[in-house]
């Protein structure tokens, strides 16, 4: 089958289409998902096709959409919840930590938890502080969950499938900026990337960048200045922060000895961090330069536009880490 | 005499004085330190409400509760062997030694589990009724809710949704009138728990006397059947808890007086006086429960003490499917 150019709205809509007609123990819930077609439209229709049983509106409860979501995976369901931005995550935090990614554990494998929660993220378009988190490290950093992040429409349709199919609970990331962003998406109805697995975007042999989401969009485009004056990147889009492939970035650090990481999220306690800490860890005979982080500045996010910016990463900044590596 | 068979409510009986010796002698090897952590929340006085109520259930039924734990998963039929050797850290435990007390669970019984964030078992309450709904098994959950979950967000937010989604679940406020340390009166403006239920739309199945077990099967009976067919329902059953919150409350141990009243009416006394009503000879078969009951314990104690500790690999596994 061939590909079809689609934002990655669509790419996201086909992918959790496919998979309901697929599953039918696949059901979608959170706010405005049925009548309202999903704030982000990624459930456009569905209501319509799949009907209330398979699409439900809930409350503006995070605690329990998210821990609903919890109990009807452990029953045998495969719910696709979703949280509308992840700002709101933080309020049914406890049962995403202690639920959703332990009770697997706690209760020695008796349970499985087959479920995604899917949420839009991102920084930008002057939605303030505390609509402009991208806090996807902190959830990555408990053991139990996985945690994705596609940067472009095809990844979005193959991870977004492989999440559901898996039996695992997955934390699923979608920046907010690429969801009108068109690529070329496979038709396939089975095309599945697999979880945990990285992708390189553009090789390069001087310095390796790694990224996920939106930062994959500044990597790329600071490459390609960079190509111009005689400086070849290679880009890492690591897809999903946990699990990490961290193969793939050992294997591109010990060709380029240089690297820099690019993330929309804040700098401390980071995925920049963990980054930096496993290539010192396991890559120290092939460094020859510390590795530089590009992140958002370390302050709340503020109103007015300049100085919103100003606490952005950008291209620009990219650039200029990796010119700091080489 | 209810609906029960006498050879039924020697079974209930049996359950209350199984729970009840278990959670004796586990007091006693938590102060002896076999049974270790910081928490062991005992259910002795209790009893009749989660024996009464369970015996509304069929055993493709449901049950989910807190960190109150042990009780419920005895009488929902989980092997007491391996609840025992949960308590003691063991690899043969239900939870292979990595819940612990306040983490037991038994998949096979459809026990679902002791949660230890108060209130963070009832969104999974919803989703499990949900699944029951979604594939119209008809199927009912039962989830015991203790007062002191009652001004959290987890419980208004689980109530109204089975409330809009019409899940088949029945909300059992266990009101042993303190939260913690702190009474009911000064933690909640409506300290009649049960009228909650009128706030989100459920139906509201009163207060039962949670002391004598009959009174609980009867209305947990109705509000089952009401849970299966129509959605979901609210009990408020009032009881007591003989121990402290966790074995180290002393401040609770003072409340004497209050003690004393509730010790007069307990569940297991109260349920000796409906059968001995019932067959005034009962008395040595009551008798025969109890040493049985007292037998079982020390055996699952043993099995616990001879059970291997987990290892490296039960360290590391389960954390993903």
């Amino acid at each position: 089958m061939a590909d079809k150019v689609l934002p990655m709205r669509e790419a996201l809509r086909n992918a959790l289409r496919e998979e309901m007609i697929r599953d039918e123990r696949v059901y979608v819930m959170g706010q405005e998902v049925g009548a309202w077609d999903g704030t982000h439209k990624v459930t456009r229709g569905f209501l319509e096709e799949f009907g209330a049983r398979r699409v439900r509106d809930t409350p503006i409860s995070e605690m329990v959409i998210a821990g609903a979501a919890v109990g009807s995976a452990m029953a045998g369901l495969r719910p696709v919840a979703e949280i509308m931005t992840i700002n709101f995550a933080f309020v049914g935090m406890d049962a995403i930590i202690n639920h959703m990614a332990k009770v697997r554990y706690m209760f020695n494998g008796q349970f499985k938890v087959p479920m995604v929660l899917r949420c839009a993220t991102g920084w930008g378009n002057q939605a303030t502080a505390t609509h402009s988190h991208t806090p996807e490290p902190i959830f990555a950093h408990f053991p139990g969950l996985y945690v994705g992040m596609p940067s472009n429409a095809r990844d979005a349709k193959g991870m977004l499938k492989a999440a559901i199919r898996d039996d695992n609970p997955v934390l699923f990331s979608e920046v907010i900026a690429l969801y009108p962003k068109p690529g070329p998406v496979p038709e396939d109805p089975d095309f599945v990337l697999p979880i945990g697995k990285g992708d390189i975007k553009r090789p390069g042999k001087d310095v390796t960048i790694v990224s996920f989401g939106r930062g994959v969009e500044w990597s790329l485009d600071a490459a390609a200045a960079l190509e111009k004056e005689g400086v070849d990147c290679e880009v890492v889009d690591v897809r999903w922060l946990r699990p990490l492939d961290t193969a793939l970035i050992f294997e591109s650090f010990k060709k380029t000895n240089r690297c820099v990481v690019v993330e929309e999220s804040l700098p401390y306690y980071s995925f920049g961090s963990e980054i930096a800490a496993q290539i010192q860890e396991h890559m120290f005979d092939y460094m020859d330069a510390p590795v530089k982080r590009v992140s958002a500045m370390d302050v709340p996010l503020p109103y007015a536009r300049d100085i919103e910016l100003m606490a952005l990463p950008n291209v620009q900044k990219v650039i200029a880490a990796v010119k700091e590596v080489i | 005499m209810a609906d029960l068979t006498k050879e039924q409510l020697l079974e209930m009986y049996r359950q209350m004085v199984l729970i009840r010796r278990f959670e004796e002698r586990c007091e006693e090897l938590y102060a002896q330190r076999k049974i270790g952590g910081v928490y062991l929340h005992l259910y002795n006085g209790q009893e009749g409400t989660g024996v009464g109520s369970m015996f509304a259930l069929k055993p493709s039924d449901h049950v989910i509760t807190a960190y109150r734990d042990h009780g419920i998963g005895i009488a929902k039929g989980a092997d007491v062997n391996r609840l025992m050797a949960e308590m003691f850290g063991k690899r043969t435990g239900v939870s292979g030694g990595k819940g612990g007390s306040m983490h037991l669970a038994d998949r096979s019984v459809n026990f679902w589990g002791g949660y230890a964030i108060v209130g963070g078992h009832l969104p999974l309450a919803a989703g499990i009724a949900l699944k029951s709904k979604y594939n119209d098994d008809k199927e009912v959950v039962l989830s015991f809710i203790g007062d002191g979950a009652t001004n959290n967000g987890y419980f208004h937010e689980s109530l109204n949704l089975s409330a809009v989604w019409d899940l088949p679940v029945v909300w059992l406020i266990e009101n042993n009138l303190y939260g913690m340390g702190t009474p009911v009166e000064v933690s909640t403006g409506q300290p009649e728990l049960h009228k909650r239920a009128i706030a989100y739309g459920i139906k509201d199945f009163g207060r039962v006397d949670g002391m004598d077990p009959l009174a609980v099967y009867a209305v947990a009976k109705e509000a089952v059947a009401y849970a299966r067919e129509h959605g979901p329902a609210l009990i408020e059953s009032i009881t007591y808890r003989y121990k402290g919150h966790g074995v180290s409350d002393r401040l609770y141990q003072r409340r004497e007086q209050e003690m004393a009243l509730y010790k007069a009416r307990d569940p297991l006394t109260v349920m000796e006086d409906h059968l001995k009503q019932l067959d005034p000879g009962v008395e040595s078969a009551l008798a025969a429960i109890d040493a049985a009951a007292r037998e079982t314990v020390e055996a699952a104690i043993r099995y616990a003490e001879e059970s291997p500790d987990p290892t490296y690999d039960d360290l590391i596994n389960h954390i993903y499917a």
